[in-house]
């Protein structure tokens, strides 16, 4: 019953999102507010059945329905509850199921709190929106039904890939979608002003949100998914420069890019074409993704599906939006009126500038992701193109720009003073310097680079600092004075810094890590002590353990610093028997933000395991970037100026001021 | 038959994958020098069985064949390139991670650079145009979004006051 309420419901949603699709254009077209007003309520029931599909599935996992083929193949009855309901999405069907969820959930979201927007534009947006929940809807439907029943229903599941039995399940996917679909917003924003004829300031100010919105969850789910690849497998590596890591990657850089060309835009009024191409641009390289990953393209550890009708399903969804919207801008985007001058020198350069490295990076990351696809569909050749080719053509990109960030913000609008901004910028300067210095008389071996690019990592965070420093007139003015002025300043001047700030801090652990991380391999029997980075490892020995569903050989070691005991790590091995597949789970010590990491290897005959273990430096610096950044943005985000309809509020804390 | 050889070998490198370790203890080479030139070398080489992992990073059968392989000339004498050399002679391109500068590789290469020093171009000619041309004005907004810009711009006033 559950099964096919859900699967019902989800046909619902879908002639919902028909009607969304073209009764609110219609009434756009004819300006009949009753027309328009479908918009909004057809929204909210189409997140309402979406919502209620969605719901099913998580019941039928939950209370291992095993007449459903998805549940069979992906659940187990001795299956923790998390793993249950995060299983729901560790599979092609419930995935997608959760992507149109989203869909809906940010359509009913606009809907119910786009009351300031104009009507029309509010129909508009809303049935672009319907549009792409259609299509996704009839995908589900046809290729990849979450509710099919089996005929004969078996007593047990298949259980759920192991790699995926971990808590890095329940965040990375939910976030990953949250920032994918979230830029759909934006895009249907995008072609609701190409179909309006028409775009403003104000058209900039409801985007942003948004836009923030869904970058925010982006960044985070990239750094939850990145953190979870370094600790689940095994070999500690954070980044991959796989298809699919790529694939996030790409709207990540679009959408950044996006979120300070809207900025040019609310302020200047310029930049117009550009941010709704933009916009464009990032959700379709969302699309892209979905397809890359959705259709079994490519074959990795993130792909599971492999069936080519939903490949070429998505194929014609990707064709028919991407092609289509950009058809729209080619015929629209020149009745567009750029307004909003502004010399080379000065904010909207340099936010320009930040566009123009941020493109090209993502330009050089989907060169180097689809080029081997391409040639060998074109020629039949095969080539490869990895972690080397992106180290040396993205890495050198990002070397400007990071020099470039300390400065924009304290140009001026319209007509900036470079040399003025140099001159704040000294003493950030003066600390990277000597950062560099120390870093530098410091190393032992590695990259002579390596010293510069973390002293260009200070750079960029003494500029944020720098930047606050200037705004609040710390050591200029009085403390007080100083903090009441810090109070004053706009949430998203905050943010800024914070992001900026985050931008460094992710670029001193990347560097710190990879240049200085130590490593040791080797086989160890109980008894063994081995040193690493000053560490004395002693390998205790080796213990069985059962757990819920899997069977573990756990390893202990003991670690000491200079005689003094500071812990016990306990990697493991664990074998499930459903699927019969193992999985190694690394044991970390996290001391200030560097990490120990033991993973282990074949156990040898004579009582003895092979083990990697690693010390590396400073490496929780490459998360606590993102976090930093997605801080920064939730701070812009708490903006007054950016909170969606909030103008009343507004104004009565102006009442306010003005009677003191 | 290559094709099915090769699905069958990397159904069997999935499955293992997390079970055993990339580079094992019993591969080490004694000189520590030889070893490291050995562990750069697997980094910029493709494990052909795997999705884009290299043979440092990867368990499957064939990584380890190639990185013993790689020790092996090494140890004979080899120099980088002719490592690099010999294995491309014998599996292809398709083993380096980083394309050879070539025909087929050219636009992989060059569309980097090109869209950025086109993209530089293009705003280095914008501004020229922009400043030949006097500013253009923007449609003009009805009464009742005058009304409305100015309910939202009214939002930031008290804030933004120096």
């Amino acid at each position: 019953m559950i099964a096919e309420s859900g699967h019902y419901a989800l046909v619902l949603a879908l002639g919902l999102a028909l009607i969304q699709s073209v009764v609110p254009l219609i009434g756009a077209r004819l300006r009949d507010p009753a027309l328009m007003n479908v918009a909004r309520s057809a929204a909210l029931a189409q997140l309402l059945f979406a919502g209620a599909s969605f719901a099913a599935l998580v019941t039928l996992h939950v209370t291992s329905d095993f007449s459903v083929a998805n549940v069979f193949e992906n659940s187990h009855s001795l299956k923790p509850m998390i793993y249950k309901i995060t299983g729901v999405w560790g599979n092609h069907e419930g995935s997608m199921l959760l992507w149109v969820s989203i869909l809906a959930l940010f359509g009913g979201l606009v809907a119910a709190f786009g009351n300031n927007l104009p009507l029309s534009l509010r129909a508009r947006v809303l049935s672009v929106q319907a549009w792409i929940a259609s299509a996704f809807y009839l995908f589900i439907l046809i290729t990849s039904n979450p509710f099919a029943r089996l005929v004969d229903v078996p007593p047990e599941g298949r259980d759920l890939n192991p790699v995926l039995q971990d808590i890095g399940l329940a965040v990375h996917p939910p976030m990953l979608y949250l920032g994918y679909v979230g830029f759909s917003i934006s895009f249907s924003f995008a072609i609701a002003a190409l179909l309006e004829g028409r775009i403003d300031a104000a058209w900039a100010r409801w985007v942003r949100p948004w836009t923030l919105m869904a970058w925010i969850f982006l960044t985070l789910g990239i750094a939850m998914g990145s953190y979870w690849a370094y600790y689940e497998l095994g070999w500690g590596g954070w980044w991959f420069w796989d298809p699919v890591e790529n694939a996030s990657l790409m709207p990540w850089l679009a959408g950044t890019a996006l979120l300070h060309s809207a900025l040019v835009m609310e302020k200047r009024n310029a930049l117009k074409v550009w941010t709704i191409l933009l916009s464009i641009l990032t959700f379709s390289l969302s699309l892209l993704g979905t397809f890359l990953v959705r259709s079994g393209v490519l074959t990795s550890v993130h792909a599971f599906a492999t069936d080519p009708t939903r490949g070429v399903f998505i194929l014609l969804i990707l064709c028919a939006f991407i092609g289509g919207s950009l058809a729209l801008f080619a015929g629209r985007a020149s009745s567009l009126k750029q307004g909003g001058l502004f010399a080379p020198i000065s904010r909207e350069g340099a936010l320009v500038l930040n566009n123009l490295f941020l493109t090209t990076a993502c330009a050089t990351v989907f060169v180097g992701t689809l080029y081997p696809l391409a040639l060998e569909v074109l020629t039949g050749e095969k080539i490869s193109v990895g972690a080397p080719f992106f180290n040396l053509t993205f890495g050198p990109l990002f070397v400007p720009l990071l020099i470039a960030v300390p400065f924009g913000p304290l140009l001026a609008w319209k007509r900036g003073d470079l040399v003025a901004a140099a001159q704040r910028l000294l003493a950030a300067g003066a600390v990277a310097l000597t950062a560099m210095a120390l870093v530098w008389a410091w190393a032992r071996g590695g990259s002579a680079l390596a010293p510069i690019a973390i002293g260009l990592g200070v750079f960029v965070i003494g500029g944020a600092v720098s930047d606050l420093v200037e705004r609040t007139g710390l050591f200029r003015l009085p403390v007080v004075t100083a903090m009441h002025r810090g109070k004053g300043l706009p949430r998203a001047t905050w943010g800024a810094a914070f992001a900026h700030a985050g931008l460094g801090v992710a670029l001193i652990g990347i560097v710190y890590e990879t240049t200085w991380n130590s490593e040791y391999i080797g086989t160890l029997h109980p008894g063994d002590v081995r040193g690493i980075a000053g560490y004395q490892l002693t390998f205790d020995g080796m213990t069985q353990r059962q757990g819920a569903n899997f069977n573990e050989l756990v390893s202990s070691f003991t670690v000491n610093l200079d005689g003094r005991k500071l812990g016990v790590m306990t990697p493991s091995k664990r074998s499930f028997t459903t699927r019969g597949m193992a999985t190694t789970e690394a044991a970390l010590m996290t001391r200030g933000v560097s990490q120990l990491y033991i993973s282990l290897g074949e156990a040898t005959a004579d009582g003895g395991v092979a083990v990697r273990v690693y010390h590396k430096p400073l490496v929780l610096l490459i998360w606590f970037g993102p976090v930093l950044m997605a801080l920064g943005g939730m701070l812009s985000l708490s903006d007054r100026r950016l909170r969606v309809g909030a103008p009343r509020p507004a104004r009565s804390v102006r009442g306010l001021q003005a009677a003191e | 038959m290559r094709r099915i050889l090769t699905s069958v070998v990397f159904a069997l490198a999935i499955m293992a994958a997390p079970a055993v370790h990339a580079v094992q203890p019993d591969e080490i080479m004694a000189d520590q020098a030889k070893e490291a030139r050995a562990r750069d070398l697997s980094r910029e080489l493709r494990c052909m069985v795997c999705q884009n992992q290299s043979i440092d990073d990867s368990d499957a059968p064939l990584a380890r064949d190639l990185r013993l392989l790689v020790r092996e000339r090494i140890a004979a004498g080899d120099s980088d390139y002719q490592v690099i050399d010999f294995l491309v002679a014998r599996y292809g391109q398709f083993v380096l991670l980083k394309p050879r500068f070539e025909r087929e590789t050219l636009l992989l290469w060059l569309l980097p650079p090109l869209v950025l020093f086109g993209g530089g171009l293009a705003l280095w000619f914008q501004a020229r145009r922009r400043d030949q041309r006097p500013a253009e004005s923007t449609a003009a907004l009805t009464p009742d979004e005058e009304v409305r810009l100015a309910a939202l711009m009214s939002a930031d006033a008290p804030r933004e006051r120096p």
